[in-house]
């Protein structure tokens, strides 16, 4: 143990007196900022495009939507992340002519996969609200799209709670590959440490830990939420 | 089958007016031409065996099924026309269902206010001061007045602020019908009202059915309380295969059946 005393000692003096906590810090917050954004849009995007698969489909516009969305989910469902974000930093972006920074090209691509990932586990979040729901909305004179919003959506997200929690621990995960296109994440801090101490063993395992408390802290606040949502079954 | 006092009957006086409805679906044919004028006031009960059309027909009348063919014309347009803004007239003709069906996420009291503060809402939003309210606060306000008064007249004002979840069946469909009285519609559609509710509970909802009926509102009750049907309508349907083979009124309907089938049925529900 005394040889791990020493790699220990080796790393804090790196992580604090050389500063390498400011890396750590900066990566953690891009690795929050990556997971937090692509969860939230990729609620909005993945809730509309779900909306668009369940609308009834006897007009032209909802069938054209659903036939872009089911080719949108398609493509994102299809290559792996990496490849997404190499293929938005260094062809799509160029092609079009955006500059835009590596945080934010991995925060889009993180929005767009995680919105085709939500858009199938809303789709089956509001196939599994009581179809009455949506009957007795529209019976009153509400818009399919109001009825979405106000009664059959909140209900939609409570149910799938669990899972959209798995879709965050996955993303914070899933940023370790933003490195791909240079965006410094919690992995390049640590491997940063590692390459200048040439010691890896302490940084990794370091790494590691606070990828596991971010995870316990998430699934945590996911309880949380679950729990304030389900006042609506709670009886009095 | 016509109107058996549609001599008497001014232009003014029908609300709903149903010619040859038909419905679908794919190739099975559950309405086979539905005719059916409807004048203000009228409760009409609709019974029939279990598959025998009635609640497709119910449905068709304000879309929540679309009829494949036949005419509907309720305030001066024929709801059947697919151009028609169906959201518009919904807000004029309520509709009770047999599972309640209240928004599981809204409190008791919120889903009676819903859709008066939407529809509220909306018309402020269009017309700003001409539509009658100074704010949407207001418009808020009055809803919730109107939704206390009701659960009043209910007897659940302490209930208010519960969710939906915690009400008995009886208390749930109560709600639900003042949540469509809340509205002020023209006509009130009921689905088996009663169907999924435990004995014990039918006589308060029937009760409650009986005090809107008095008050003149048009009411369309598709049930299989005879005894309600007998007492409160004014006529009474029967439909099977999709047609209406004999309406008539209630004391003559159950005193004195002609249609064969008719008889059969009665036979087996009194």
């Amino acid at each position: 143990m005394g040889d791990f005393a020493q790699k220990w000692d080796r790393f804090l003096k790196y992580f604090i007196e050389y500063g390498g906590y400011k890396r750590v810090q900066e990566g953690l917050k891009n690795t929050l900022i990556i997971a937090v954004l692509g969860l939230l849009f990729g609620i909005l995007i993945g809730t509309l495009i779900a909306a668009v698969r369940v609308m009834p489909k006897y007009k032209r516009l909802p069938r054209i939507l659903n036939g872009f969305c089911s080719f949108y989910v398609g493509f994102f469902r299809g290559t792996p992340m990496v490849v997404q974000l190499l293929l938005f930093y260094y062809v799509l972006l160029p092609i079009i002519g955006v500059k835009i920074s590596s945080v934010q090209v991995s925060v889009l691509v993180f929005s767009l996969n995680s919105g085709a990932y939500i858009s199938e586990m809303m789709r089956a979040g509001i196939q599994s609200v009581d179809p009455g729901q949506m009957e007795a909305g529209r019976a009153v004179g509400l818009s399919f799209g109001a009825t979405m919003t106000m009664i059959v959506i909140p209900q939609a997200i409570k149910n799938i709670l669990p899972t959209l929690g798995n879709e965050f621990i996955a993303l914070i995960k899933e940023t370790s590959v933003v490195s791909f296109v240079g965006a410094s994440d919690l992995y390049v801090a640590f491997n940063y440490i590692g390459s200048n101490s040439y010691e890896f063993m302490v940084p990794y395992i370091v790494m590691a830990m606070i990828y596991i408390v971010m995870v316990v802290i998430i699934t945590i606040l996911i309880k949380l939420t679950e729990h304030y949502f389900a006042k609506s079954d709670r009886r009095k | 089958m016509s109107d058996t006092k549609a001599v008497n009957t001014t232009e003014e006086d029908i609300i709903l007016k149903v010619e040859g409805l038909k419905k679908d679906f794919d190739d099975k044919h559950v309405l086979n031409g539905i005719d059916l004028t409807v004048k203000r006031g009228d409760i009409i009960c609709v019974i029939g065996p279990s598959g025998s059309g009635k609640s497709t027909f119910l449905r068709c009348l304000n879309c929540m099924e679309d009829p494949t063919a036949g005419h509907i014309m309720f305030d001066g347009e024929d709801l059947a026309d697919m151009s028609v803004d169906i959201n518009v007239h919904r807000q004029n003709m309520g509709m009770v269902f047999q599972h309640f069906n209240l928004f599981n996420n809204k409190t008791v009291v919120q889903n009676i206010m819903l859709a008066p503060v939407h529809t509220g809402k909306k018309a402020f939003r269009k017309l700003k001061e001409k539509s009658g309210y100074k704010s949407v606060a207001e418009i808020k306000e009055k809803a919730q007045k109107e939704a206390m008064e009701l659960l009043k007249r209910i007897g659940l004002e302490e209930k208010a602020d519960v969710y939906p979840s915690t009400l008995s069946g009886g208390q749930k469909q109560r709600v639900a019908i003042v949540r469509a009285l809340a509205m002020k519609p023209k006509v009130i559609l009921f689905d088996e009202p009663t169907s999924a509710l435990d004995p014990e509970m039918v006589g308060e909802v029937l009760d409650l059915m009986r005090d809107v009926a008095k008050e003149g509102m048009t009411m369309i009750i598709v049930t299989h309380e005879m005894g309600f049907a007998r007492e409160v309508a004014n006529r009474v349907l029967f439909i099977d295969e999709g047609k209406i083979l004999e309406s008539g009124e209630p004391a003559e309907f159950f005193g004195n059946p002609r249609n064969a089938r008719l008889k059969d049925f009665l036979s087996k529900v009194l």
